[in-house]
């Protein structure tokens, strides 16, 4: 019956995985504003996407300056 | 170009006249506001679905209300922007005119206290918008880059109605951007207290918490699950040593974390002397921690784990489900709120510049535009002022001022450009005085037991004696059990189903009044609603209705030729009354005065070729034997023949008189700022003559509803204007009446939509019904304990009890409080449908 711990190991490390997957929504904001990206997820074609590179450049700055604050 | 006006008109001393057609502007937007309902199909405008009236502009086959609502229409279309039209129909709104308002905005270290961010290269900033309501517009905010070179990126927050914008501060800025706004008709709000660098992070705390305590309930439940049928088999009984140890490690982080609130609040409550709902909680939760960690580490038992988690989970559920929150309202606004963030000053050189407000100072020479806000007390120096105090005392008929004529903070300028010279400083201005007052600090606020906490107190005591009487009886039985005992009556006595109650009943009540129009700050007004007595309102703005002023002409009739005539004087006026009556007075067709003189509060004066018409004031009309002015008239005569007078009345909301009557048994007061004029229609309506108060000061109020709370009254004030705040401040529940509410309303606990005033007594009912359905969850509740109880003290409590009661018990309370609520909501939304015409 050994294969319990590996069984028990798989379910706990399962369980922890959507845990930690749901500290991370949790942590980028996704239960803040419950009902704008519903909305905003049927417009994604008309939508103008800011181009890729400037995103990152932007997203970097900020968190930078987040670190030093 | 507005600005240069204003510089030539001050070296020659002219009396500036109003920007007529801004004030036009305003005024069809006032009355479009007002009669916003039923709009026919063919009549609607394209852009806003307000009915277009007669003046109609028929462009691309589309039909626009203004030249506003067609401008915007083609700046869309011109960026390929039409989708817009086609995720809602008539999505919209009406750019209002702003002009110079945001110019302090171009002055630099201003425009850097609004961003949350900013480098050289980059800048974030995020605005308040009160017009975003719809689909569409998230999709035109979220397309701003298209219309504005230089933004990288918007992204909308619609519950609480904010954008927050990236761009380029090379390219563009930020006053650039919010003029952008305001022309395609989302005016964002920028006031004074606005600052976001001195918000608070969000704090997300309690969705960690109610996330942890689940995860690891299920786990625990599930590592339980072969314990709850005792059997004996050989490989269950094998592993039994680490199926425990594991349910030991998930509940760790759920009795050092999650439970955490709980074990402070007891605490302190303890060190305060207080024993409230908290106490017998952290006992329970401590009982079962401490019993079951030595249970499992003994290896005498599986523990209760499973039901702790449990019971934590479904605590931190009650509490995520009252903090139910209106995110674009806010509870706690002063007069910051009012106010624009910058002034702008006019030097000894004749020069402008912006400055923030907190420091003007007296003697400095402001010069104040059409739609701003008078930011402090002064005296108007120059130009011809109609301030609009509707913000104060909800009076939105403009007062006319002259030079010389003092002026007061939170006074909206409706007419031109005018200057003024401070004489005080903001804080020190007469209405900005009222927030020194103890009672905004919230300090002075009366204490308030919770009924749940009034309860607990005895509930704590009463398990504290069974679980020691229980204790002591086993001593002597066998005295191996007695621990045992004591700790299981701790256990199943924890009041899980009790505290459920109150959140889940009052959290659904705070969504049954939202849904109803009425939007309370917190779960707690619910209880005090209960327990009201007397009741205060405020008259103007809030009994009497500020949107529609009734006219009425009384006097010789007036033919068609002389309306006529009539309409045609008041075409050329500027003054805002003539203004209305030019809107109430019937269709015209043009005819251009000969000559038409506007003489400052006296009237105006208008020459046709075989006519001249005069309106104004009595004296001026040469009316006689018009007694004292009781009311706001407009004299009319034609051909220097007096002919009588249009009255502007104060029109009471519907179902006043109704509610009146319906609140009989209670003391009902009515604190109002203006002269007793209205004295004899109120006592008509139902009101005590002595429970009329008139000139009552902004301090005169609250210390009025203070007097109350000292003869033991539980005061409701009902008001709308910032005079009010002290008094909304003051009173156990103040209520802030709104007929829009994104409009701003002052600091306090509530906000009711104007129109549902009328069930305010229903609002009260239905919160005393809520009050019934807490007790009668709590005598289910009792009964649940008691069965617990019976089983602890007998020495039976197996942990497979107590995993199936605790639930049980919590469930069944939340169903019942569920259902409950769910009536009451059913009455509420009955009244609403119901005919408000009864007067």
């Amino acid at each position: 019956m050994g294969v319990i711990y590996l069984l028990l190991t798989i379910s706990v490390v399962v369980a922890l995985g959507f845990f930690a997957a749901f500290i991370g929504a949790v942590r980028q904001g996704q239960f803040d504003d419950p009902y704008t990206p519903g909305v905003r997820m049927l417009f994604e074609d008309e939508l103008v996407k800011p181009n890729q590179d400037q995103k990152e450049n932007l997203d970097k700055n900020i968190t930078k300056n987040k670190l030093h604050s | 170009m507005l600005l240069d006006f204003v510089n030539k008109s001050r070296k020659t001393k002219l009396i500036i006249v109003i920007e007529s057609k801004s004030l036009a502007v305003f005024l069809c937007d006032m009355q479009k506001s007002a009669s916003k309902k039923a709009p026919t199909k063919t009549n609607t405008c394209f852009h806003c679905a307000d009915p277009c009236g007669d003046q109609k502009i028929n462009y691309d086959n589309k039909y626009f209300c203004c030249q506003g609502c067609k401008t915007v229409y083609q700046l869309f279309v011109q960026n390929e922007m039409e989708t817009f039209y086609e995720l809602q129909s008539n999505p919209g709104h009406t750019p209002k005119e702003v002009g110079g308002k945001y110019d302090y905005l171009r002055t630099e270290s201003i425009a850097q206290k609004l961003l949350s961010f900013s480098s050289d290269t980059h800048a974030i900033v995020s605005l308040y918008i009160p017009a975003i309501h719809c689909s569409s517009c998230i999709w035109l905010l979220e397309n701003l880059s298209k219309l504005q070179k230089g933004v990288l990126q918007s992204e909308v927050n619609f519950p609480k109605k904010t954008v927050q914008i990236q761009y380029y501060p090379k390219e563009t800025n930020l006053y650039e951007l919010v003029m952008l706004l305001s022309h395609i008709g989302y005016e964002p709000y920028i006031s004074l207290d606005k600052d976001p660098q001195k918000k608070p992070p969000k704090d997300r705390s309690l969705i960690y918490k109610l996330g942890l305590a689940g995860f690891a309930f299920g786990n625990i439940m599930f590592l339980s699950f072969p314990e709850y049928f005792e059997t004996s088999e050989f490989w269950l009984d094998q592993y039994k040593g680490l199926f425990r140890g594991l349910t030991l490690l998930f509940s760790l982080p759920v009795v050092g974390y999650a439970a955490t609130d709980y074990l402070k609040s007891a605490y302190k409550g303890l060190r305060a002397k207080h024993l409230n709902i908290d106490l017998p909680i952290s006992l329970g939760i401590i009982a079962l921690f401490t019993r079951s960690v030595t249970d499992i580490l003994m290896g005498w038992g599986p523990g209760f784990l499973d039901s702790l988690s449990g019971l934590i989970f479904f605590l931190l559920l009650g509490k995520f489900f009252q903090q139910k929150t209106y995110q674009h309202l806010s509870f706690e606004r002063d007069y910051t709120a009012y106010f624009p963030m910058a002034a702008t000053q006019i030097d000894s050189n004749g020069k402008e510049q912006h400055k923030p407000i907190h420091q003007i100072e007296e003697g400095d020479t402001l010069l104040i535009r059409h739609q701003e806000v008078i930011p402090v007390d002064g005296v108007v120096s120059q130009g011809h002022a109609a301030i609009d105090y509707s913000y104060v005392s909800g009076e939105s008929t403009p007062y006319s001022k002259e030079v010389g004529d003092a002026v007061f903070a939170g006074g909206k300028q409706m007419a031109a450009a005018i200057e003024i010279t401070a004489t005080k400083t903001v804080s020190q201005s007469y209405l900005t005085q009222l927030w020194s007052h103890a009672a905004f600090s919230g300090k002075d606020k009366l204490p308030f037991q919770h009924f749940t906490d009034r309860i607990s107190k005895r509930f704590t005591i009463a398990i504290l004696s069974i679980a020691v009487a229980a204790g002591m009886v086993w001593l002597f039985l066998e005295p191996a059990q007695s621990l045992h005992v004591f700790t299981a009556v701790l256990i199943v006595a924890c009041p899980c189903a009790l505290a459920l109650a109150a959140p889940f009943t009052l959290g659904n009540m705070l969504r049954i009044y939202g849904r109803q129009g009425l939007y309370l700050k917190d779960i707690h007004v619910i209880e005090k609603i209960a327990g009201i007595n007397s009741f205060v309102f405020d008259k103007t703005g809030t009994l009497s209705s500020t949107q529609k002023s009734h006219i009425e002409y009384h006097g010789a009739p007036l033919h068609g030729r002389e309306l006529a005539l009539l309409k045609n004087s008041f075409r050329n006026a500027n003054h805002p009354l003539s203004r209305t009556l030019y809107d109430y007075l019937p269709e015209a067709a043009i005819q251009l005065p000969i000559e038409f003189h506007e003489i400052l509060a006296q009237g105006i004066e208008c020459h046709f070729a075989q006519h001249s018409v005069k309106a104004g004031a009595a004296s001026f009309t040469g009316a006689t034997g018009v007694r004292l002015k009781t009311a706001t008239r407009v004299h009319i005569a034609i051909n220097n023949k007096y002919k009588g007078f249009y009255e502007f009345k104060t029109p009471y909301r519907v179902g006043i008189r109704s509610l009146i009557s319906r609140l009989k048994n209670k003391q009902i007061y009515v604190f109002s700022g203006d002269q007793d004029t209205e004295k004899q229609a109120l006592i008509a309506m139902g009101f005590q003559a002595d429970h009329l108060f008139f000139n009552q000061k902004p301090e005169d109020k609250l210390r009025q509803i203070e007097h109350l709370q000292n003869k033991a009254r539980r005061v409701m004030m009902v008001g709308d204007g910032l005079n009010d705040a002290g008094a909304l401040a003051k009173s156990d529940v103040g209520l802030a009446l709104s007929e829009d509410i994104a409009v701003f309303t002052p600091a306090c606990d509530g906000i009711l939509e104007a129109g549902q005033l009328l069930h305010l007594d229903q609002f009260q009912a239905s919160a005393q019904r809520a009050m019934k359905i807490i007790q009668y969850s709590l005598i289910g509740s009792l009964c649940y304990n008691l069965i617990g109880i019976g089983f602890a003290v007998s020495g039976h409590l197996e942990p497979v009890v107590a995993a199936i009661l605790m639930p049980l018990s919590a469930i069944s309370i939340v169903g019942y409080t569920t259902l409950a609520t769910h009536r009451i909501g059913k009455k509420l939304q009955a009244l609403k449908s119901q005919s408000p015409l009864q007067n």
